[in-house]
């Protein structure tokens, strides 16, 4: 009995727990879903396929991008954020998990919606869904509820922590609530964004309560919410890299001041630089276009913050461990721990994506990549790998923690292969999407075409040809990743599963409390935010064209 | 806050790479003029047709420009007005465009020559085609169900070699 009045917390709380795994579910769902839907992508554009049923291409597409980039993300994280407040900050109070209950179905019902009306064909408007093409109201609204739900989910985390604060004046907070609170500021502005798109523009104009919109006005509101999304996926990803994986290795935090400061630089330069995706398109002047792409370049600073550390941190548990040389440490690492070797493959995947990321947003140099297919490729690094393989990694442990089950050495044997599976999958598929694209153009968001015989189109087939392999490796590894989190989820050995969470070095120095002042930064990301965007969308307003009608025949 | 001496150096140099690569960027489109599309020029996307130079639209020798060629194109789903562009090697050549309906991309694949193309606003690009050849152009925006149907023809070729095929 008084075990349970521990003052240290060393688990979630099995209320939170239900919440948490709740969102953990349709996470995996969505990747089950949306990687058959990326399945059929890669075969119909081999051109040995053609789908049944008169579904159309594009509509699986839209499924798989939702899914995927959307669904799979916001919920898996908002699962693993949920965890680590009740792990570090403690249970939170019923009011608050009636809270995020209210959003987890705010967001399900949303997804719901949304879905039925792809399904429908009443919605083929990808996951961007850049007007004029006009979807159904109902996916407007679904979307709608999905980002109002994700608020009322961050809500009660938010609570959580700054309750911590007020219960322990004077303290460094824990680093892992910290963090996740930075993610969930992060996502709170950023969705200021699409929700003004969505809710006081496409949803009226969709009722047919408004007749026209304002086209570049959308698009610039949708990528102000649009990179800051790829930081909100990738920021979950850092947390586990800093706070998890030492543990993982048996290390302690490399250091908490700089985590935190490269958490801070995150926050600050992800909103202020949407504009570096629209770099090819007109109405917006190239010199606030070339102020956002430096903006944009900013984050290469935390992230070699981040490069740092980690690699700081194998090499000195490697040399505890006695290993010797340039290069022993290396050999020392736990390789055959699927907790630690798929979020070591996110990291490897992550050079050449941030190398792949830096041309994309080098101004001039866009033109050469903006829609091809090299950016698939690039994000297939990045979020489909990077960010992905943390995500399993994370729910090995996860889900038999907040299960009451044990991750088997069977099963985690099973998550070193989807590891292997992933990485090979994704790097034959994600090759093929660079160089096709990098060197002869080949579009994105595009079905098998040959583009009435052009010698070019059919020099790209071979490249589809290999991603349709390396496309269907990667829906086996999904496959597997799905029978490894359903048998933790309900029929692996009951146990108890660690949450693994690395400590500070006893000898640590004390973190500078500017970086733990929320209002500081806060200021300053508001003071960038308004300095890179109101000259142009005052542009954007004032010289607007005729608005647009909407197109909603052309699928 | 404690920074170990090789983080040090390591942020430096990564820093001072990034400066340095963003100064040759900045060079290269603020003194060298290389730009991508920033028009910022405005029409009424329902009236193409009713305004110059869209009531025109195809290849034009111009005279007293800063360039020789000016190809005037209107996207609409799924097709591009012209169907085929012919220009000579080495010319420069300003690409004049617009959609009368959705967002369209316009690329010609394996150059430098891409652009979004939007309801209510002209795109422009302006080059020198210094390769012969013959480039695929495609829409690179999704723009309904005929999409990857949506293509066109570049082709750059030699004056002086095509009279010796004749
Ligand atoms: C079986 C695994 C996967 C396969 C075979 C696959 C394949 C593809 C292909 C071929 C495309 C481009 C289609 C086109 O542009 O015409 C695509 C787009 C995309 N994929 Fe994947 N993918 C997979 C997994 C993932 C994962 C795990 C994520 C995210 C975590 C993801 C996110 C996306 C997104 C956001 C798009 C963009 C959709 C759009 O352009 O509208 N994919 N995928
Ligand atoms: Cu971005
Ligand atoms: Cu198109």
């Amino acid at each position: 009995m008084q075990q349970t009045i521990v003052n240290k917390i060393m688990k979630v709380d099995p209320r939170d727990g239900k919440l948490a795994m709740a969102n953990i579910y349709v996470a995996f769902i969505a990747l089950l879903v949306g990687g058959l839907a990326g399945l059929l992508q890669v075969l119909v554009r081999s051109g040995q396929f053609t789908l049944p049923w008169g579904i159309g291409y594009y509509q699986v597409l839209t499924v798989h991008g939702i899914l995927l980039g959307l669904i799979l993300t916001t919920y898996f994280i908002m699962g693993f954020q949920v965890a680590a407040i009740s792990r570090t900050v403690g249970p939170l109070t019923n009011t608050q998990r009636k809270i995020g209950w209210i959003g987890f179905w705010c967001m399900t019902i949303g997804t719901v919606a949304a879905a039925t009306m792809v399904l429908l064909n009443e919605a083929t408007v990808l996951y961007t869904f850049y007007a004029p093409l006009k979807a159904h109201w109902i996916f407007y609204l679904g979307l709608t509820l999905v980002v109002v739900g994700s608020w009322l989910l961050i809500v009660p985390q938010f609570m959580r922590y700054i309750a911590w604060r007020k219960e322990h004046k004077g303290e460094t907070s824990p680093l892992l609530a910290f963090m996740v609170t930075v993610n969930n500021l992060l996502w709170f502005v950023a969705t200021l964004g699409v929700a003004t798109e969505v809710l006081f523009i496409l949803l009226p104009w969709s009722l047919g309560l408004v007749e026209r919109v304002d086209v570049l006005l959308t698009r610039t509101l949708f990528w102000y919410f649009g990179h800051a999304l790829v930081y909100f996926w990738l920021l979950p990803a850092y947390m586990a890299w800093y706070t998890i994986v030492p543990k993982i290795l048996g290390a302690k935090i490399f250091s908490d001041a700089l985590a935190r400061l490269s958490f801070m630089l995150f926050l600050i330069f992800s909103v202020p630089v949407g504009i570096h995706h629209q770099l090819t398109e007109p109405g917006i002047s190239g010199l606030w276009k070339f102020i956002q792409v430096v903006l944009t370049f900013f984050v290469i600073v935390p992230s070699l913050i981040t490069a740092f550390s980690m690699f700081a941190t194998f090499e000195l548990r490697g040399r505890q461990l006695g290993s010797k040389g340039l290069l022993g440490w290396f050999k020392a690492l736990p390789w055959k721990d699927s907790r630690f070797l798929l979020p070591f493959m996110g990291m490897v995947a992550f050079i050449p994506g941030g190398a792949g990321g830096i041309v994309n947003a080098s101004y001039q140099m866009n033109q050469l990549v903006h829609n091809t297919i090299w950016i698939t490729g690039h994000f297939h690094l990045t979020v489909a790998t990077t960010v992905a393989l943390t995500f399993f990694g994370v729910a090995f442990w996860l889900i038999p923690h907040l299960t009451g089950r044990v991750l088997t050495p069977k099963l985690n044997f099973l998550g070193v292969i989807t590891g292997i599976l992933w990485a090979t999958g994704m790097f034959i598929m994600s090759s093929a999407m660079h160089i096709v694209g990098l060197l002869s153009g080949a579009p994105r968001r595009s079905e098998y075409s040959e583009y009435g015989g052009a010698t070019q189109a059919i020099e790209w087939i071979p490249y589809q040809i290999a991603q349709a392999v390396g496309g269907t490796i990667l829906f086996i590894a999904i496959l597997l990743i799905t029978y490894v989190v359903i048998q933790l989820a309900f029929f692996a050995p009951k146990g108890e599963q660690d949450f693994p969470l690395a400590e500070l070095s006893p000898g640590a120095e004390k973190t500078p409390a500017i970086l733990e002042n929320f209002k500081v930064w806060g200021v300053i990301l508001v003071a960038l935010i308004i300095f890179a965007y109101t000259i142009p969308i005052f542009d954007i307003i004032q010289n607007a064209p005729p608005g647009s009608k909407g197109f909603n025949n052309l699928w | 806050m404690h920074l170990h001496k090789y983080e040090k150096w390591w942020l430096v140099f990564g820093t001072g790479t990034l400066i340095a690569f963003l100064i040759i960027l900045g060079i290269g489109a603020f003194h060298s003029g290389s730009h991508p599309n920033n028009s910022r020029k405005t029409i009424d996307y329902e009236r193409v047709e009713d305004f110059e130079p869209f009531n025109n639209p195809g290849v034009h020798k111009v005279e007293g420009k800063d360039w020789d060629y000016e190809v005037v194109l209107i996207a609409s789903a799924f097709n591009y007005n012209p169907a085929e562009i012919e220009l000579p090697l080495n010319a420069k050549v300003k690409f004049i465009a617009t959609t009368k309906d959705v967002i369209h991309g316009f690329q010609a694949t394996g150059t430098n020559i891409n652009m979004m193309l939007e309801p209510g606003y002209i795109s422009e690009y302006t080059t020198v085609v210094n390769k012969t050849g013959e480039y695929l152009i495609v829409c690179n925006e999704y723009c309904g169900t005929g999409h990857a149907y949506m293509y066109s023809k570049l082709k750059v070729v030699d004056p002086n070699a095509a009279n010796d095929s004749e």
